[in-house]
Formats: structure tokens, sequence, C-alpha cells
């Protein structure tokens, strides 16, 4: 026993050592003068450097205004890149993120509100990551897909909004699950632009005050509890068509990378889990198991396309995700209404025990499905 | 201390501690075998482990002292009871055996970690920054807190597998009892885990953890959280109250005592013949979730919640007795008194060792207090433990008025893992034994 805390303590000091070498917080305090020192107050945002070459970029930032800001790097169109909120004034703050060749800004937000003060900021090409071509295809690809899952949604969309439009409650109930599916099984690029799904998928509860309640949800609520289509519901219809026609223009020009598509598919199997497996998601038309279909769907052809790329960083775990998809679709198919239609049963009529298999078979593949992003960037 | 339990407690040290700050998966790489060396560093908080025998842990709860988790018996069972219990039985998923004997594998690395205070697999923070950490972090800079993690198989576990002719006659399924009202959902299980440790955090962790390195192998079917301990294993501590107000289970087996545990607790060689020769030093779990009436407990009078013991409420002594480890003169209690029915003397010598919990899940529906007693028996043979006493007590004790058997489970516990080569269920799982 006396040997083993000699050498705890022995390397106790060496583990001190090496943490200072080794370190997170060191590692941006790399001496060849990468990082750029940010100087942010109430009006101002001085910046010690306006080029630098692509890769990790270190903002060493310093809040000497007299309320916490916001220092953002943002691409022309205002997307975030990386950004630290809350630094109280007189703080520092080091940000470190992976930055592709480009132009963007520097963007102080004094009172985290506003435009804010910003500085230009030139990423060079030269160090940029060499990039593996076949995950640049995964991405065109996936675009691809998503695209053509938004060109095949209108037409479905339109189909639900004319039923409702001409007041026939039978055929708008009909067309509401189908008119989703496409928009599901791609729910991750919506969210990333932030305008479009509080319009058309907010539920009554995921509205905030003051808010106009639109979209599918409002109309479920009419079409299932309700049972009436009035001139309100007709003009909610009409918005929704609209809403997602912007939705449709804008899906091919989402930035997308092989990170974010594997987290994608990882947070289509949390909508499962988190909203799906509870009923809450169509809570008037039961229809959960439709949204859930087209969410692991939506999930699998990311898996699908990164797979080439993963299965050689971790094999196991793609025989594994292989394995865990074919066991949620085979216990999907059980709950088709016929073995052809792509109608499931009402989710009402299924069971807390069933309700419980669900899950478990979603937790089986979203645990692996967490580790799809760690080995797909190896 | 035998030499085995001293390599492995050196090997357990290099590993990262969640007391301390474990190095990245990306320092590691070109630093070699510096990675062990940081490890070792950074356990030290935790390697004050308590050096006792495989079953006794005279350090009490205070030093937030590890137990150690390998021994001829599973920890957890004589050892001096825990305060908090996080309690999970588990459903198989999987039907393939080579998968599940690998999880039993990752599960005893995973518990042998946690209870000696370290974080799950490369821990919970300074990995790939793409990657869900391993460990979950809730119990990171908390002490090993005593955590002892139990393992147990239930019946339905040896339809699996081709184990059937493995299962022990010991691992009988229980008979129903008089005034059982179980729910399905909440009972039985394929296996278990026993989680006990001084600080509930700590207790959840390792289920949680355990539960996330079996997803897709096995799914949690029920659980339960204990708060308060009701039974000792240390024979000159107090006994606690249980939820009632009255402290039961006075002549509780201690830890310390050797013969009664060889006599009633652990399985023996000669038990169950060669298909349960596995469970030799193993246990047999009952646990039972008992609801309490507790609003109608208190509105009964002194007198009555006296008799329905056979105690007094204040010292806890038997009826006409002064302290309460004075042995009980039973024919002075009323004939349904539970203290009365429930000793050996009214039962042949019939003795079980008490791991209960009290628990609280907040209020039903009708707002009545959810709570009552998740009894937990360890016991040699259920055939001459549980079910005879059970037997006996639904059928006149005076207590069942104001409790109700809501969940029932029983469950094999094999023996403890040898050391770290060793693993949870390789002699059920092997030839060898």
């Amino acid at each position: 026993m006396r040997a083993v805390r000699l050498s705890v303590v022995t390397a106790a000091a060496t583990a001190a050592a090496l943490a200072a070498v080794t370190g997170c917080t060191q590692k941006s305090d790399a001496k060849n003068g990468d990082a750029i020192q940010v100087t942010a107050a109430d009006s101002k945002c001085e910046t010690s450097s306006k080029t630098v070459p692509a890769g990790q970029v270190t903002l060493k930032i310093e809040n000497k205004g007299s309320q916490a800001t916001e220092v953002e790097i943002v691409f022309p169109d205002d997307r975030i890149v990386s950004e630290k909120e809350n630094i109280g004034p007189g703080t520092k703050y080091t940000l470190t993120a992976e930055v592709k060749a480009g132009a963007y800004e520097i963007a102080c937000r004094p009172g985290m509100k506003g435009h804010g003060v910003r500085q230009k900021l030139t990423v060079t090409g030269g160090k940029a990551a060499k990039r593996d071509p076949r995950l640049d295809k995964a991405v065109a690809s996936y675009r691809e897909w998503a695209q053509s899952e938004a060109d095949a949604t209108i037409p479905k969309v339109k189909t639900f909004a004319d039923a409702v439009k001409a007041g026939d409650l039978e055929a708008a109930k009909k067309a509401y699950a189908p008119s989703r599916v496409g928009w599901e099984s791609t729910e991750p690029i919506a969210e990333s632009f932030g305008d479009i799904d509080p319009k058309t998928d907010t539920r009554a509860d995921g509205l905030e005050k003051g808010q106009k309640w639109t979209g599918w949800h409002a109309l479920e609520k009419a079409l299932w509890a309700d049972k009436k289509i009035g001139d309100e519901q007709k003009a909610l219809a009409d918005q929704l068509v609209a809403d997602l026609t912007d939705w449709q223009k804008r899906v091919g020009k989402a930035e997308i990378t092989p990170t974010s598509m594997a987290n994608g598919a990882k947070e289509l199997l949390d909508e499962v889990a988190s909203g799906k497996v509870t009923g809450e998601e169509e809570r008037y038309s039961h229809t959960d198991l439709s949204d859930f279909k087209g969410n692991v769907d939506g999930a699998q052809k990311a898996y699908e396309l990164l797979k080439p790329v993963a299965s050689e960083n971790d094999a196991a775990l793609t025989a594994e995700l292989d394995k865990q998809f074919a066991a949620v679709n085979k216990l999907l198919d059980t709950y088709r209404t016929d073995k052809t239609s792509d109608g499931f049963v009402s989710y009402d009529k299924v069971g807390e025990a069933d309700r419980k298999g669900l899950l478990d078979a979603v937790n089986a593949l979203a645990e692996p499905l967490s580790k799809l992003a760690a080995a797909v960037v190896k | 201390m035998t030499d085995t339990q001293d390599s492995t407690q050196a090997a357990d040290a290099a590993e990262p501690a969640r007391a301390g700050s474990a190095p990245t998966r990306r320092s590691l790489i070109g630093w070699g075998g510096a990675g062990l060396a940081l490890g070792a560093a950074a356990a030290g908080g935790a390697v004050a482990m308590t050096r006792a025998g495989n079953d006794v842990d005279p350090a009490g709860a205070d030093t937030g002292a590890a137990v150690p988790f390998h021994g001829p018996h599973q920890a957890g069972i004589a050892t001096a009871v825990q305060d908090r219990l996080h309690f999970a039985a588990f459903d198989v998923k999987t039907d393939d055996r080579a998968e599940f004997v690998q999880l039993l594998k990752d599960w005893t690395r995973a518990a042998a970690r946690m209870t000696a205070g370290h974080a799950v697999g490369e821990g919970a923070y300074g990995g790939l920054a793409e990657a869900p950490p391993d460990d979950t972090g809730e119990a990171l800079g908390l002490k090993p807190s005593r955590l002892t993690l139990t393992i147990g198989f239930g019946p339905s576990l040896f339809a699996k597998f081709g184990l059937a002719d493995r299962r022990p006659e010991a691992l009988v399924d229980l008979p129903a009892f008089s005034g059982d009202n179980l729910d399905k959902a909440r009972s039985d299980g394929d296996l278990c885990i026993q989680a006990c440790a001084d600080d509930p955090q700590v207790a959840v962790h390792a289920i949680r953890n355990l539960a996330r390195i079996g997803f897709g192998k096995v799914a949690i079917r029920w659980s339960q959280l204990g708060f308060g301990k009701t039974s000792s294993t240390t024979p000159d501590a107090q006994t606690p109250r249980n939820l009632m107000g009255f402290k039961d289970g006075t002549r509780n087996i201690a830890g310390t005592e050797t013969e009664r545990l060889k006599k009633f607790v652990w399985a023996d060689a000669k038990d169950n013949g060669e298909k349960a020769a596995w469970m030799t030093g193993g246990s047999y779990l009952v646990a039972r979730r008992i609801r309490m009436n507790i609003e109608t407990w208190d509105r009964t009078s002194l007198q009555e919640q006296e008799d329905v013991f056979g105690r007094d409420k204040g010292e806890g002594a038997p009826v006409g007795k002064a302290k309460e480890h004075d042995k009980p003169f039973l024919k002075a209690m009323k004939p349904d008194a539970h203290v009365r029915l429930a000793h050996p003397d009214s039962n042949g010598g019939v003795t079980i060792l008490r791991r209960g919990y009290s628990f609280t899940d907040g209020t039903d529906g009708l707002g009545r207090l959810e709570a009552g007693l998740f009894f937990l028996a360890y016991q040699r043979d259920v055939r001459k433990g549980f079910i005879p006493l059970q037997r006996s007590l639904s059928r006149s004790d005076a207590l069942n008025e104001y409790i109700q058997h809501v969940s029932s489970a029983v469950f094999a516990v094999p023996p403890g893992v040898r050391d770290k080569d060793d693993w949870w269920g390789r002699a059920l799982f092997s030839k060898e034994v």
C-alpha cells in the first residue's frame, strides 16, 4: 500500500505539469500570434487583426464596457459561426472556433442586443483543413435529398390546404399527416433557419406571449378537437403553404457540415424520444407514428450518407447502427394499418407497455447515434 | 489482505477520478505511458479505501470512503447499510448471448470504477468535443460515499440464453400472498442492480450510467429510490425507524456475524446441486414495494400502534422490556403483533438479512403520501426465508390493515467479483466455476 501511495504523490506533480502544457485553455494561448485581441466597449469593438489563416481562430476578448456584451463571428448574412454571450464588464474570455476561408465579421453587441459594432475579418485559405471529398459528397447528396423532400412536400401541403379551404373536414384530416412527413424527415435544417419552425410547427404549449398560433398544429386542433373549419382556418392554410414555400426555397442554401448532419440525425431521434413517444406532438390527431417514421427516415438518410467514412473509423459503431435502425423500422412496421399503406395506427390506441417498447428501441438507436459525429470527424 | 486485492487496487487507482481533472483524450496522444500516471494522480483523493474484509465496513459514512468492490461475496449485502438507495430492474432486449456477456463485462468494469469513486470510461469532460462524454458527470467532485453495486438475476433471465438448466431450485417464483395488489409493470425483471450509497446523487449516477451503457442490450423496467435505511447490519447501532415511526428488525443479521451469514444468507455449494454451483457465495434477494396507508396510520392511537408492532414507540423495546435490543418475550405480545409473527421463534428459526429503505414518491392522485417501505431481504433460500415468513405475516399480521404489497421481485444474486479479470455472472455463463 505504501508503494502505491508514493507513486500517487509523485504522479500528482507530473499531472499538474502536464496539464499546464496540454490543457485546453493553454492551447488558445499559442505563441505563434494567431489569437486576435478583441477589445469590446459600450460603443466600440477593436480587433488586433483583420486577416487570419483558416483553421482554428482564437479571439481573446476583453470587455472594457459598462455592460455585459456578446461577441460573435458571423457570416456576411448574419448567420453565427461562433459566439460567446454574457461577457461581464471588466472580464475576459477566450473564444475559439474552426473557421473556413472567407469573409466574416466580428460583432460586439453591448447589452447583448441590436446589430452591435462590427469589424471585418478575412479568413485566408492557406491553412484550411484538408477536406475529405467523400464527406463533401455526403453533404452535397444530403442537401440534394433534403431539397427533393421539400419539393415533394409542397404538393402534399397544397392538397391539405385545399381540403381545409374547401371546408372538407374528412379530406383535410386524411391529408394532414402525409403533408408533414417531408418536414419531419428534414427538421434539423428547418430548425437551423430559426424563423420558419415557429410559424409552421409550434404546439399550443410552445407559444410565446403575444405570438399568434399558426401552422399545422393550430389546424390540427381545429380539425380534431374543435371539429370545424372557419375563415380563420382557411387563412391559416394559405399561410402554411406560403411559409413552407419559403422553406422549400431556402433548404438548398442551408449551412450543412458532416458534423451537423450527424448531430441532426441524433436530434431527430431526440425529437422522437421527447415528443413523439409521449404523444405530445400530435395530441389531437394522434398521428405521432407518421412523424416518428419521418424522423427515423431522415436520421437514417444522414447516417447512410456518412457511413462510408464512419465505418472506416468505427466499424463496430456502424454495425450497431445498422442493426438498431433495422430494429426500429421493423418495430414501426408492426404499427402500420396494413402492410402496403403509409398509414399508422392512431397513437391513442398504443398502450403504455407498447410505448415503452418503442422508446426502448429509440434509446437503443439514439445512444450509438450520439457517437456518429465523433466517428465522422476522427 | 491478499496480494490479489492489492494489485487490483493499484490498477483501479490508475484511472481518472471524478474528483480530479481527467486528461483529455487528445492530451494523452503523444504522451504514451504518461496517461496512466495522470490517472493515478487524479485518483489520489479516492484511493483512501476502507482496508477491511469484504463484508464489513467499519469506516462510517462521514468519511465518504470506498467499499472494496472485489471479494468472495458481492458488496451491498453484509456491508454496513448506507443511507440511500436507487434500485433498478431491467429487461433484457438482446437475444445475442455474446452481446449480453459483453454487457456484463462492461458493467463490471464500470461498477468497479464508480464504487472506487472514478468516472466511467474516459470521464465526463475533456474528450472529443463532437462526442457525448462517457460519464454523465453529476458525481464529479463527490466522494465514493460507500457506493455498492449489487447485481441479481431474475427467474425470467433463465428462460433466455440457454440458461434453463442452470436455474437454481431456490430461485422460485414467489407465490401469491394474501393481500397482494401487485403492479406487474413495477414487478419482476430479468436483472436488477441495487445501488446503495450515503450520497443519493452517487447512487443515482451509478444506475443512470449503467442504464446508459446498457441501451440496446437491456432497458430499465422499473426503478425505486429509497431515502432512509430501515435496517442496520451494524450490531451496536440504533435501529433506524421506518415511516410509521417504529424501529423494526432490531435483531437483523450483522455484517460481523460470520456464522449467521453462512447459515442464513450465503448460498452453499451443497445447496442446489451441480447446476447451481455457480451460486456458491451468492444469495437470494426478495424486493417488495410496500405501500403504507400513512394518513390512517397517523390517526391510530398510540396504544394501538404499539400493539400492532409489539414494541414501544419511544425506545423500540419489545413489550414489557426496557431496551430495543432486549430479547423479546413473544407471549407478552398480542397474537397478531408484527414482531411476534415475524420473529424467528415463531417461524421455526427462519432468519433473513433485511436491507430495506423508506421511500416517498411525492403524493398520489388523491393527495395521499405515496410512501412506504421498499423491502429488501437477502437469504440463503427463498423457500426457507421470505416465503414461509410472508405466508405467516400476510395471514395474520395486524400491520396488514395499514400496508399493502404493491410490487414484488425475486433475484439470484451471484457471488462476488473476485478480481479485475472476473466479471458479474462469469460462473453462470461459463463452465468454470
